[in-house]
């Protein structure tokens, strides 16, 4: 479904450059959910802002669904990957009321003015359709996620792209959220990429976890691994320490 | 005079906050002791427990109306006290952590300058000696080449960092009570533990008490003697073992968070009239 190859992405230039990722690959199949952990600055975020398309000074190859895609998007390449961002009070217009938000992909895709949709995607994420009438303050952190996460359902991905989708939350309404997310990807075989730096909750929701220090790779873990606190690097295996006290 | 070393620290009996005059309490009804251990306070956004932390330091705004049975700081009332003698003891004897460095530390001043503001401050000394607390308690944190760092502003260091300055800062005048509110939670997983881990060898290294406030039950059983778990302004319960949660929410609250180890298809969300039965029977 996703592949990335040798991404490389570099910020400034000559001796101010900062070589954020370099030079990594890795593929996603269809409805596998993929997690990267790291600590802040590792270059996690940064991959996934380039396969959102919102990042504009990478160099190698991505391409969704077999199909290579450049710098700049055609609608039909954003249609195929959406994503949610870490910080629901930042994310959300605080002057556009939810329906709006939610009806804005639509509208920019050209398909419509969204408005028929905006009940059904509410629900969908578990809230009632009436807070379409509401501005983002009147929702606590747990509804604004879920209206984030509705408005990337909202034109159908095949692909959603979750960066740090619950770390500005409540365990409890974590747990809420998580449960979303999973339901949603089974009901809609969804492919999920999911960056984080709780290795617990990478490990709930992913098959396989990428470890990233310094923008590359240095180990893969899988579901079986991470359940038996396997490691293959000295650094994934002091981020294992260090997470679970 | 009774002895200092043996009673508690602090000592609050029937602690009520309230926003407004006929609104819901924010706390109410709280007790607790702390004498020279680390205590934590569990709870969800809205529990209460950053509250009651800034009611201990008296930090509420004026139309908060705090009233208590009994709120005792090495045997003399808090609540007593003039703006003044809190103004003496804050800091000193009682120090406050806050969640992000970033906005705990004054941007246009030197990191220098900060911590050597504490001293001068606390310990009475001047200019030149001020300078060397604050360079040997940078060296304490663990802070590699506390000269170079002395002379920094707080956008030039990284997060962590920033939060060991703090805690520098903090505890150079040895409070006898340290309170700590989410100290870790702005933090990378990788350097939260090293934080922790120092502010625990320091609050034993000065005999004084902890309270560590925090969403993450885990972490703070990890490091606590004793946890008081708060839901909607009320402690629900008392534990020293995370096994022996009892209360619905302090169950649910554990049964929230994944856990590798024992994977599940679903996570458990908190069915919350169930709490409310058994919180307010």
């Amino acid at each position: 479904m996703i592949k990335v190859e040798n991404l490389d992405v570099v910020y400034g230039s000559k001796d101010k450059s900062n070589h954020v990722v370099r030079g990594v690959s890795f593929a996603v199949s269809r409805g596998e959910a993929l997690g990267i952990v790291g600590e802040s600055g590792c270059g996690k975020s940064t991959v996934l802002r380039s396969l959102a398309g919102l990042e504009g000074a990478w160099t190698g190859s991505i391409s969704f669904d077999g199909k290579p895609v450049g710098k700049v998007r055609t609608r039909d390449e954003l249609k195929l990957a959406q994503m949610v961002f870490q910080d629901p009070y930042g994310s959300l217009h605080p002057r556009h009321r939810i329906g709006t938000a939610l009806a804005e992909p639509i509208r920019s895709m050209g398909a419509g003015d969204g408005w028929t949709r905006v009940a059904e995607a509410l629900q969908q994420v578990g809230l009632p359709a009436h807070f379409a009438g509401r501005f983002p303050h009147e929702l606590s952190g747990g509804q604004r996620q879920r209206v984030a996460i509705a408005r990337a359902l909202i034109l159908s991905p095949p692909i959603l792209l979750l960066d740090e989708p619950t770390s500005a939350l409540d365990v409890s309404i974590q747990a809420e959220v998580l449960n979303l997310l999973a339901d949603q990807r089974e009901e809609r075989n969804l492919t999920f990429i999911l960056v984080s730096h709780d290795l617990s909750v990478i490990s709930h929701m992913c098959d396989r976890v990428l470890v990233m220090q310094n923008g590359v790779f240095v180990d893969e873990l899988t579901k079986a691994d991470l359940q038996a606190g396997v490691t293959h690097a000295s650094y994934s295996h002091e981020l294992f320490d260090a997470s679970f006290l | 005079m009774p002895d200092l070393e043996e009673m508690p620290v602090l000592s609050v009996r029937g602690l009520n906050v309230r926003f407004g005059r006929n609104s819901i309490p924010a706390v109410s009804n709280v007790s607790f002791d702390v004498g020279r251990e680390r205590i934590g306070i569990v709870g969800e956004s809205g529990s209460g427990k950053s509250t009651t932390g800034r009611a201990i330091m008296r930090l509420l705004p004026q139309r908060a109306g705090v009233t208590a049975e009994r709120m005792d700081f090495l045997g003399s009332p808090l609540l007593e006290k003039t703006e003044r003698q809190m103004g003496a003891l804050r800091g000193k004897d009682i120090a406050l952590i806050m969640q992000d460095p970033r906005y705990s530390l004054n941007p246009v001043l030197t990191i220098g300058k900060q911590v050597a503001e504490a001293a001068k401050l606390h310990l009475g000394v001047g200019g030149k000696a001020a300078v060397a607390h604050a360079r040997d308690m940078l060296a304490r944190v663990r802070i590699n080449d506390p000269d170079r760092v002395l002379s920094l502003y707080p956008h030039q260091i990284s997060g962590g960092m920033g939060q060991r300055v703090m805690i520098a800062m903090m505890l150079l005048a040895r409070p006898k009570l340290v309170i700590a509110d989410e100290p870790t939670s702005a933090l990378d997983v990788s350097v939260r533990k090293d934080v922790l881990t120092l502010l625990d060898e320091l609050v034993r290294e000065n005999n004084s008490g902890l309270i560590l406030i925090s969403h993450d039950i885990r972490m703070v059983a990890a490091f606590c003697e004793r946890i008081l778990v708060m839901y909607s302004g009320r402690v629900v319960e008392t534990l020293s073992k995370l096994e022996d949660a009892a209360h619905p929410y302090t169950r649910g609250l554990i049964a929230a968070m994944p856990d590798p180890k024992h994977p599940v298809r679903r996570l458990k969300v908190l069915d919350r009239k169930s709490i409310e039965v058994e919180t307010n029977p």
